[in-house]
């Protein structure tokens, strides 16, 4: 069956659009140069031999016995179709060597993410809500090549055992292998319910030898992405964006552009609420493309546009934090505790906002063609994007198909809740094909519309206060948060906002110690022209920061060490004591550090948080030099994630966690001045590198409990564990971020 | 009209000399493992080898590449620093999105050419310029090493 009659409600079981190396379009097209167009390539690829075995949505087996797995997930770095192979090949027994991956079309009856009802990647659910259904796909496969192969020997199903991809008869020495039994298997009827290993006969989850999928395919150039694929005709589109959010076309002069060889069209096209509005060159050539771009002159109207920069938002945010806010959670009597504290610590947060900044700046191909839409891209919400998608186009969903594509990172952005860069994609095709320009599109942000192009983690303001007893005791907490709201006002504002409440904007906020007065209070900005949206790690980017310098600003109050000062607040809570506990042992906490050169001052500081059901904690050690420049030396980690999937994929989630969250702590701010985003290239919008990085060290918890996430619990802990050595070196605390110079002043 | 060699085969261009070679490679070749991150020489996600040397392809004209050899992700294998590299990448398991990775491996093939044994601060110095927004770095350290180690 060809892509071109795929739809996303009745998919064909033979319709699995490879996710997409190279390798294999060279393969399925035998040797055509260097898999150059897709759309020939995937009509061959789909054509998978009639013998091949599928018993079930995730899992295919070649008569060669390769066993392809289907990724329901998309791979954005994180490590998911390593770790969804994982679980079924585990129960299936194959040969690691000879399992593949694909990822999934949009299709949410057959893919959708177990915790959410919709195929969403994120909130780093992908090994938690497929932990069992992935086992039971593989279990199931091998349950029929069992029988396939008894009926073969006519022996019982009993007696068989199955290892690295082969069925084995001890009695009579008989065996086969996958590919053998799969035509034979695939003529059995499924069976509903099929057992389960038990934890201690894993072979493969749990282990240290189980290499990533993609590490082939990602160290030769081979892995295709969005900005590698290339259909038949199709023109790639470089784009004016306004400067400022909400401002639109007034008029155009594309004289200049227009005589550049090989621009094929100037297309202005309309944005939405939630979209831009632009001018698109089109042209074969993505430098002829941007050129054309750079050529245009375009006036725009602004008379809608967002004007404020981020000093006067973070001046309204500040007032609006010495009104009342919505109460988001209470315990205890919060005045009574501030009534006549014995010690009392008042601190002011406020972080910017923070641009994404993906390697892979945001881009989508769409090829509008007979009452379809065909959208190729790596992305994390694949149903969110077909109904905003059909809307768009006044088409049902199924006829809006999704091939999933590697991304070069993501980190929240390709989940779009208003499906932005996509849905700006379509308004470019529909607005090309008006003129008459009938070609696919893929639309390229560079990387100066991606650092402008809005969806930023919020700018967040934080006031808090912290009452202590005689006794050194923690007995009040107050903290009021001020920003908006990333959920309000989407299509996911139902499982996410309540009584005006957004939960990701409170969240981990003062979480998990145990005080017997606290309120935590929310304010939420009405509409603001900056868009925004999750950022790995989400609300706890924030709130981690806040709560765990917080915590320690109040040992050092009490006078007491800050493992030990947190000990009886983490009481009921012993998996964040656990990996407090780790971390403090294995950083040798309470050691003194190794002394920096001369004039150098050096410290200590930890952080624990939990977040998306995982629970990290960081030790940091930092040398400060006389000019106020600071170096992270080292971190070490503890995570406990429950039972652990692959170890590898999860210490190198920890790791890039770490260096993600030191991006931001260290130089991460997206500023906007009369509403003109400042920042536009990895220049002036800095992120962490390799020189910055520290050495990491990360320890997992041995644990038999359900498996949780790891892509974005590395992150909250690093920033506040470094606030915390910095003023451990240095008597200095950081209340706002980015560090930036101000240990400099 | 200029020429050159692309992994050991001949190419001839006469279009737009001032064309990046990174759009030249990608868009005119569909040679995509090099890749465009920021099309200023800020992150590195272009590199390839001009004479056995990393640029940063995205700000390099075809003109300039006249008459030398170029290497890109897609033969760095013929040559056996490219290949350690590549194999201590994947013994030590580096990639996570990938997207940087094709950049990553061609600037530390070069530094291993040019210095037999880096240091961690010879490999800070001559990586900085590669951006990994996954933040591989301390596995590139480490694959850097390990690459060194096979080559000895
Ligand atoms: S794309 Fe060339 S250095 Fe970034
Ligand atoms: S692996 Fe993702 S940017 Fe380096």
């Amino acid at each position: 069956m060809d892509i071109a009659n795929r739809s996303g409600s009745s998919p064909s079981t033979e319709a699995e659009i490879i996710n997409v190396s190279r390798r294999h379009f060279i393969q399925g097209v035998g040797g055509l140069a260097l898999g150059l167009y897709l759309g020939p390539v995937l009509a061959a690829a789909a054509k998978h031999g009639a013998a091949s075995f599928e018993p079930n949505a995730f899992v295919r087996i070649a008569p060669d016995g390769t066993v392809t797995v289907i990724a329901k997930h998309v791979e954005v770095g994180q490590g998911t179709y390593t770790g969804l192979a994982t679980l079924v090949a585990e129960e299936l027994d194959a040969d690691w060597s000879r399992v593949r991956v694909e990822g999934a079309p949009a299709d949410a009856s057959r893919y959708k993410n177990l915790f959410y009802g919709a195929q969403v990647t994120g909130g780093s659910t992908a090994m938690a809500n497929s932990f069992e259904q992935m086992r039971k796909a593989g279990a199931t496969a091998r349950a029929m090549l069992v029988s396939a192969a008894a009926r073969q020997w006519k022996v019982s199903p009993d007696s068989l055992t199955v290892s690295n991809g082969v069925v084995h008869h001890a009695a009579s020495g008989r065996q086969a292998g996958f590919g053998q039994l799969a035509a034979a298997a695939a003529r059995l009827p499924v069976p509903s319910e099929v057992k389960l290993k038990d934890p201690k006969d894993f072979i493969l989850i749990g282990k240290l030898n189980v290499p990533r999928k993609d590490s082939t395919d990602k160290t030769d150039g081979r892995a295709l992405f969005t900005q590698d694929v290339k259909l038949p005709g199709m023109l790639v589109a470089i784009v004016a964006h306004p400067p400022r959010f909400g401002a639109t076309v007034k008029s155009v002069d594309a004289s200049k552009a227009q005589e550049i060889p090989g621009v094929v069209a100037v297309v202005p096209y309309a944005g939405t609420a939630h979209t831009f509005g632009g001018v698109a060159v089109l042209a074969k050539n993505t430098w002829v493309a941007k050129k054309g771009r750079d050529a245009l002159d375009v006036q725009w109207d602004d008379s809608q546009s967002f004007k404020l920069g981020s000093d006067e938002i973070l001046a309204q945010y500040r007032q609006m934090a010495s009104r009342p806010g919505q109460v988001a959670r209470q315990a205890g009597d919060v005045d009574a505790a501030f009534a006549k504290p014995a010690r009392l610590i008042e601190a002011d947060y406020a972080f910017p906002y923070l641009a994404h900044a993906a390697m892979e700046p945001m881009n989508c191909l769409v090829r509008l063609e007979d009452g379809r839409c065909e959208i190729w891209n790596g992305e994390q919400a694949q149903t969110i994007d077909q109904f905003a998608l059909a809307k768009q186009l006044g088409l049902a969903p199924e006829k809006i198909s999704i091939t999933q594509l590697y991304a070069g990172g993501s980190f929240g952005r390709r989940a779009s809740t208003f499906s932005d860069y996509l849905s700006e994609a379509v308004a470019v095709a529909q607005a090309a094909a008006k003129q008459g320009v009938n070609a696919p599109i893929k639309l390229v942000w560079t990387r100066e519309e991606d650092t402008r192009g809005g969806y930023y983690r919020p700018l967040f303001f934080h006031r808090a206060r912290l009452s202590l007893d005689p006794a050194g005791k923690l007995v009040g907490w107050h903290q009021h948060l001020v920003g908006q709201s990333i959920l309000t006002g989407t299509p996911l504002e139902q499982f996410g906002v309540k009584d005006g409440i957004d939960s990701v904007s409170v969240e981990g906020a003062g979480e998990p110690y145990d005080i017997p007065n606290r309120r935590i209070e929310l304010s939420t900005p009405l509409a603001s022209g900056v868009p925004v949206l999750w950022f790995r790690s989400v609300g706890h980017t924030h709130t981690a920061f806040a709560t765990e310098t917080l915590i320690d600003e109040a040992a050092v109050a009490a006078g007491k060490d800050p493992v030990e000062f947190r000990r009886p607040l983490l009481a009921k809570h012993p998996r964040h004591w656990g990996v407090l506990q780790l971390a403090a042992e294995k950083a040798g906490w309470g050691t003194k550090l190794a002394p920096g050169a001369a004039g150098e001052r050096r410290g200590r500081g930890i952080a624990v948080h939990e977040s998306f059901n995982s629970y990290v904690a960081q030790v940091a050690e930092v040398t400060v030099k006389p000019d106020g420049s600071f170096k992270v030396d080292r971190v070490v980690c503890a995570v406990d994630c429950g039972l652990a999937i692959n170890p590898d994929v999860i210490k190198a989630q920890m790791e890039g966690g770490i260096g993600f969250g030191l991006a931001a702590a260290l130089h991460g701010a997206i500023t906007l001045k009369d509403g003109v985003v400042e920042q536009s290239n990895f220049h002036d919008y800095q992120v962490l590198r390799i020189n910055e990085m520290p050495a990491v060290e990360v320890h997992i918890v041995p644990s038999a409990e359900k498996p949780t996430g790891v892509g974005e619990p590395g992150v909250p802990p690093i920033a506040p564990a470094v606030a915390n050595a910095v003023f451990a070196a240095t008597g200095h605390r950081i209340r706002t971020l980015p560090f930036g110079e101000q240990l400099k002043s | 009209m200029v020429k050159f060699t692309i992994n050991g085969k001949a190419h001839s261009f006469d279009g737009d000399l001032a064309m990046p070679l990174l759009w030249y490679l990608r868009d005119e070749l569909a040679m995509t493992g090099t890749k465009y991150g920021c099309g200023m020489a800020l992150c590195g996600a272009c590199t390839v080898h001009l004479d056995g040397q990393s640029v940063r392809s995205c700000v390099t004209p075809v003109s300039a590449a006249d008459g030398k050899k170029i290497t890109t992700i897609e033969g760095v294998d013929a040559e056996r620093i490219g290949r350690a590299v590549q194999a201590a990448w994947r013994k030590l398991q580096v990639v996570q999105c990938g997207y940087c990775q094709s950049g990553q491996i061609m600037t530390a093939t070069a530094l291993l050419a040019a210095n037999k044994n880096p240091s961690d601060a010879d490999i800070d110095a001559a990586m900085s310029g590669n951006i990994c927004r996954c933040a591989t770095y301390v596995r590139i350290r480490a694959a850097i090493h390990e690459a060194a180690r096979s080559l000895a």
